[in-house]
């Protein structure tokens, strides 16, 4: 595993080398070189923005194929809710849970039910904890990337609380072993995912120091073989179930709402998300206590990798949550959720967009950065493959590009050779001449 | 200490309210200002820049640093403050209706300039301007 292990990839094949996914990346990941995009590892948060915007779709997330389940002797699907509202006429989620134990999974968890044990614990930290307000949620893993990377003050701000993927990961395995009597090894348990950054901070997790989950499996992937099963009418499997409370954790606001503290904000969207963080550090939400942050628009419902279009999710997922049980069946795991469910390692900022060097030489790259700034057109084309002239700018100085990666530059200075060439050859069009003259005389 | 940029303030020009004191922000994240700082300069640049808008005939900012320190001297030219004790008791605000309306004008500006900046300096004279200096250490 790399460092920078990413489920958004290219697919160079298919990209054409233009500038949708450049100018949408919200942190500035993506150059264009050689006329294919490139992601700059060390930036990119895997919120698969790109994945959504890209025509040609040259742009993938690595997920794990289904077969890798049948790697393990028992094997537990995790589904994440926004799984219930992806299939025509479902309105409740027991079939879903039918489809995949069909599929050959040998347990199912519901996240959910993790999203009702972290909500538990979240709601009981919050009357206690000393981090700055608003307390920011730690649900969305693109989020607290993006966070990281441009936002590292508010990095004191997020809920140390595992994800209820983490948890619902931890407790499936448990109950698995007591089930089974089988080496917990033996025992693969797998995300039903939404989004490539579930993925991601499966491989390379921000709060754990290896994740409970063995992997993750695209809604893409395993739509057309539910579908399938669904056609029939499948046995019913009796396992605990979540309510309404966890499951509406898939639409955006519903986390919030879980959670039940009353002064809290919801926003989806990644630059809506962006523009709210930025009002966060400016000191403007003062009378705020927590706040859910959703890289998607919509939620989870509106996750890169799902196949329903997020309103019609949305209002199917309305249905959904009147046909489950309204309340929470609390257990003895709630009450010790808070030490329990912890983050098991500190954040720490990833400030990949800091000019390296002593403060002296970051003044002067800056410096020479706002000097390369004004000299270019600030049209922000994206011909040069950066998404603006001030990023160029900035790719200059960090010795990624250079000035005639302009289009606007390089024409003024094949203008200017032009000109030498004219001037060049005027002046030495008397010789070219007179020599054959010359020779025939 | 080197001037590294100075952004002109608009009076009333609520489109444009925050918009240098986000660019400061970019600026000193690029700088690799830490985390804790960067937070208290956004805030006492973000109020002052409002203030400007709110308050003054307009102004500018400008951002000056060096190895150790980041300044932000904040000029306008006018009013100017008559009484700038009274000025820097939190809660009290001279703010127009409409600013007010828009959510401005709770009288937290400069208290929460001096309360977020290392050090804090106002000098005013009435009809003349006003220029706030705060300083942070780095």
């Amino acid at each position: 595993m790399t460092e920078y292990f990413h489920s958004v990839t290219l697919d160079k094949s298919r990209c054409k080398g233009c500038t949708t996914c450049l100018k949408r990346c919200p942190t500035e990941a993506i150059r264009i070189r050689d006329n294919r995009a490139t992601i700059l590892g060390e930036r990119c948060i895997d919120c698969g923005e790109c994945i959504r915007v890209c025509t040609h779709k040259a742009k993938v997330a690595l997920t794990d194929p289904f077969e890798s389940i049948f790697d393990y002797k028992y094997k537990i699907a995790l589904p994440a809710p926004t799984l219930y509202a992806q299939f025509k006429g479902v309105h409740n989620s027991t079939p879903i849970i039918a489809a995949l134990f069909a599929l050959g999974f040998d347990d199912v968890f519901e996240v959910a039910r993790g999203a009702e044990v972290v909500s538990y614990a979240v709601a009981e930290k919050m009357k206690t904890t000393d981090k700055p307000k608003p307390v920011i949620s730690s649900a969305c893993p693109a989020i607290m990337r993006l966070i990281r990377v441009n936002y590292p003050a508010l990095i004191d701000n997020i809920i140390d609380m595992q994800s209820p993927m983490e948890v619902a990961a931890q407790l499936a395995r448990e109950e698995a072993v007591k089930k089974t009597g089988y080496d917990p090894n033996d025992i693969g348990v797998f995300f039903i995912t939404p989004c490539p950054a579930k993925m991601t901070a499966i491989k390379a997790s921000l709060t754990q120091d290896k994740s409970n989950v063995d992997g993750a499996i695209s809604m893409l992937d395993i739509y057309s073989a539910m579908a399938q099963k669904l056609k029939d009418p499948l046995p019913e499997h009796i396992i605990e179930r979540a309510s309404a409370v966890g499951v509406g954790w898939a639409v955006h606001g519903g986390e919030a709402a879980a959670v039940g503290v009353p002064k809290s904000l919801a926003v989806d969207g990644i630059h809506n998300v962006m523009r709210a963080l930025e009002e966060i550090e400016n000191g403007k939400f003062n009378d705020l206590d927590f706040f859910e942050g959703l890289a998607c628009t919509g939620g989870c419902l509106g996750g890169p990798l799902v196949v329903e279009n997020n309103f019609v999710a949305k209002n199917r997922m309305r249905k959904i949550l009147d046909n489950s049980k309204p309340t929470v069946d609390k257990t003895e795991i709630f009450e010790s959720a808070k030490e329990r469910f912890k983050s098991q390692k500190e954040i720490e900022p990833n400030p990949v967009l800091q000019f390296e060097g002593t403060m002296s030489e970051r003044l002067k790259k800056m410096e020479i950065m706002d000097q390369i700034a004004s000299e270019l057109p600030g049209i922000d084309c994206g011909s040069c493959g950066s998404p603006s002239c001030r990023t160029l700018a900035e790719d200059i100085v960090r010795g990624y590009a250079n000035e005639l990666n302009c289009i606007f530059k390089m024409r003024d200075r094949v203008q200017y050779l032009a000109e030498q060439m004219v001037i060049l050859s005027e002046s030495t069009r008397f010789h070219v001449n007179v020599t054959p003259t010359e020779d025939k005389q | 200490m080197q001037s590294i940029a100075v952004y002109p303030v608009i009076a009333g020009d609520f489109s444009l309210a925050g918009d240098a004191s986000g660019q400061i922000k970019r600026t000193l994240k690029r700088l690799g200002v830490d985390a804790a700082t960067l937070r208290r300069i956004s805030i006492g640049t973000y109020e002052a820049e409002i203030n400007l808008v709110i308050h003054t005939v307009g102004g500018q900012i400008e951002l000056l640093m060096d190895d150790t320190q980041v300044s932000i001297v904040v000029k306008d030219n006018g009013p100017g403050i008559p009484d700038i004790d009274k000025a820097m008791t939190e809660g009290w605000s001279t703010a127009s209706d409409h600013a007010r309306d828009m959510g401005f004008g709770a009288g937290m500006g400069l208290p929460n300039m001096a309360r977020n900046a290392d050090k804090f300096d106002i000098e005013s004279q009435v009809g003349v301007g006003t220029t706030i200096t705060m300083t942070f250490n780095i």
